[in-house]
């Protein structure tokens, strides 16, 4: 982990309230896809836990939505400011178990940090599937972002507004060697029943820490209890209570 | 006098030495119990010899893996938490993490201890007793008696008293009792412990609170409610350190809201001899290493030689 000040070089909407923010400066921490920073925010007390999208040598990429007090306020920051980060948080995923055609399974703001990872798995010559779940057509993102890594990529939306239909469960390929799904807990309890290979999940927890200290963000495992921002946001489904 | 220590190590700031119940601290900066762990989260980003000292996540005699999530909720300048007391446990403490602590950390280290019964208190003191790496034992009273119907035993002086007296008599360490601010007369609790030989008090321990979830119109925490510390409670914390100063002779750690060394003179000022620091370090985990920095220039600015000459100052 590292204490890093980070400069806004882009915040641009990609739909109503879904934001893409580039940050540039000390990214050094940031060692696997999957991982999160956590963002000291002007007036809160709490810093604000964002899944790693992207990272390259000198700058991170997050996507967050509007939701509440904090993620608004970064609505409202310019390229030029800078954010205090903590930097190169969790565990993140483990592609060593993937085999070669590993199935990526995100929903809404899960979506995300499936893109590094994706960067990833094709980096050691797998050849990942994608498939994003949203609400509704004007919600989807980074569908093209996907495509042009090369991934073949489906989209689901609840209401069938665009692509298939359904949740992400309702269109999994038939072969996969392995899956990773980030997304609503609803989501990951389905993507849990509906999959027939072993697979990792990433989990978010309120979070007073970020790093270990609080124990705030512990849950319950088969191998014993872990702390979600530490031993997670990553779990391995043979561990998962569910 | 003490000068010599200089070049033996990093030369420690004497005008910032103090001295807790006869153990000497190089600064009264201590990070508070629960916010620490156990302290190698924190070695891992700077060397936690620095500190005077720190007070290790609270002990209880059985592993707990405390209440449900969430157990995290923001409040303006402060936060509450319900994490229930999540240990391994006191054997596994002095089996794993002390050996683990003792790689990292040189200095004395605080046992902060926690219990359910005046008998699992005094257990768990025993065992920390023979722990060379102990150097004092926080008995933090705030936790409900299962045997007084539930009613936390720092709330009545007299089952505040008889922990005091059950710690007193297992252990050679000095005892600093952590006190709950849940009560309306804490001068009263603090001088029953004293009464009952207690070596210091500690406090505060956070306040209970609580927040809902506008969207889910429920509590935001599991457990409902929870305690609530962090900037926000520092006014109710320095006023509680400077009413028990006036109340006791013995030592008092202040602590609730301290997040920087302006707050740690200003403690000290009310009447504490050592300071902790809490939620600042979740929120910013390089502070007590900060505190300790800005201590002597801070100081220097307020024309303070030595910090042993502001303790209880403002009375
Ligand atoms: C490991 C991890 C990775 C995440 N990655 C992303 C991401 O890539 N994109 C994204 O849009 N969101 C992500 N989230 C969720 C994001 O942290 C919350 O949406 C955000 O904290 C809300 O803050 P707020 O001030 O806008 O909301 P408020 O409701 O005002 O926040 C109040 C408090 O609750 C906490 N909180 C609220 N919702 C959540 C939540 N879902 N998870 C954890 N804490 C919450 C806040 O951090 C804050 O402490 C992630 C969460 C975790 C734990
Ligand atoms: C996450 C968290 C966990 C805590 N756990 C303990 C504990 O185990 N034992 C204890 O005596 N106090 C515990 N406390 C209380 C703190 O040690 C301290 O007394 C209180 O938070 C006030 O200080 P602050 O305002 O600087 O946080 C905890 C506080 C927090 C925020
Ligand atoms: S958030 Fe503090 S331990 Fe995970």
């Amino acid at each position: 982990m590292k204490e890093s000040f980070l400069t806004i070089t882009e915040n641009t909407p990609l739909t109503k309230d879904v934001y893409r923010m580039k940050l540039s400066g000390d990214v050094s921490a940031v060692t696997a896809p999957g991982q999160f920073v956590n963002i000291k925010l002007e007036g809160l007390f709490l810093r604000r836990p964002i899944s790693v999208c992207d990272c390259d040598g000198d700058s991170v990429t997050i996507i967050y939505k509007a939701v509440g007090k904090g993620t608004e306020q970064m609505t409202r920051m310019n390229p030029g400011e800078t954010l205090n980060v903590l930097t190169g948080l969790g565990n993140g995923y483990d592609t060593a178990p993937s085999g070669d055609r590993p199935l990526l399974l995100g929903g809404g703001v899960g979506v995300p940090p499936l893109y590094l990872l994706a960067k990833k798995l094709l980096a050691e010559g797998k050849r990942p599937s994608v498939v994003l779940g949203f609400n509704t057509k004007n919600e989807v993102f980074c569908e093209q972002e996907f495509k042009n890594l090369g991934c073949e990529v489906t989209v689901t939306t609840v209401d069938g507004s665009y692509g298939v239909k359904g949740f992400v469960t309702d269109a999994l390929p038939e072969d996969y060697t392995y899956f990773y799904t980030c997304g609503p807990e609803p989501m990951l309890k389905a993507v849990y029943r509906a999959t027939n290979t072993s697979g990792q999940f990433s989990f978010e927890e309120r979070m007073g820490c970020g790093f270990g200290a609080c124990m705030g963000c512990s849950c319950k495992t088969i191998t014993g209890f872990k702390r979600i921002c530490k031993e997670g946001p990553v779990l391995r489904k043979e561990e998962i209570l569910f | 006098m003490r000068n010599a220590e200089c070049g033996m190590r990093n030369c420690i700031e004497q005008r910032t030495v103090v001295s807790l119940c006869g153990i000497q601290l190089d600064n009264p900066v201590i990070p508070a119990s629960g916010t620490f762990g156990y302290g190698y989260e924190f070695a891992e980003l700077y060397d936690i010899n620095c500190l005077g000292t720190f007070s290790f996540k609270g002990t209880t005699r059985e592993p707990r893996f405390g209440n449900p999530t969430p157990r995290i909720a923001e409040c303006a300048s402060g936060m509450i938490n319900a994490v229930g007391l999540q240990n391994p446990g006191v054997n596994a403490v002095i089996a794993e993490e002390l050996p683990k602590l003792k790689q990292c950390f040189h200095k004395p280290v605080m046992a902060n201890v926690s219990g359910f019964s005046v008998e699992e208190y005094a257990a768990t003191c025993a065992k920390l007793d023979k722990e060379p790496q102990v150097g004092w034992l926080e008995v933090n009273v705030s936790c409900p008696n299962v045997h007084g119907g539930g009613m936390s035993f720092g709330t009545d002086p007299k089952a505040a008293a008889e922990v005091v007296k059950a710690v007193k008599a297992v252990t050679t360490k000095p005892v600093l009792i952590k006190l709950t601010p849940n009560v309306t007369d804490i001068v009263a609790i603090a001088k029953a412990c004293e009464e009952a030989g207690a070596d210091g008090i500690s406090l505060i321990n956070t306040l209970l609170g609580m927040r809902i979830d506008l969207k889910t119109k429920r509590p935001v925490i599991a457990n409902k409610m929870g305690g609530f510390s962090g900037p926000a409670v520092f006014p109710v914390a320095l006023r509680m350190v400077y009413q028990v100063y006036e109340a006791v002779k013995i030592p008092i750690v202040g602590m609730g809201g301290v997040a920087c060394a302006e707050d740690v003179i200003e403690m000290m000022l009310a009447g504490a001899t050592a300071v902790e620091i809490g939620a600042a370090n979740l929120t910013d985990p390089f502070v007590c290493r900060d505190i300790v920095e800005q201590l002597p220039a801070v100081m220097d600015k307020y024309h303070i030689d030595n910090l042993n000459d502001i303790i209880g100052g403002a009375h």
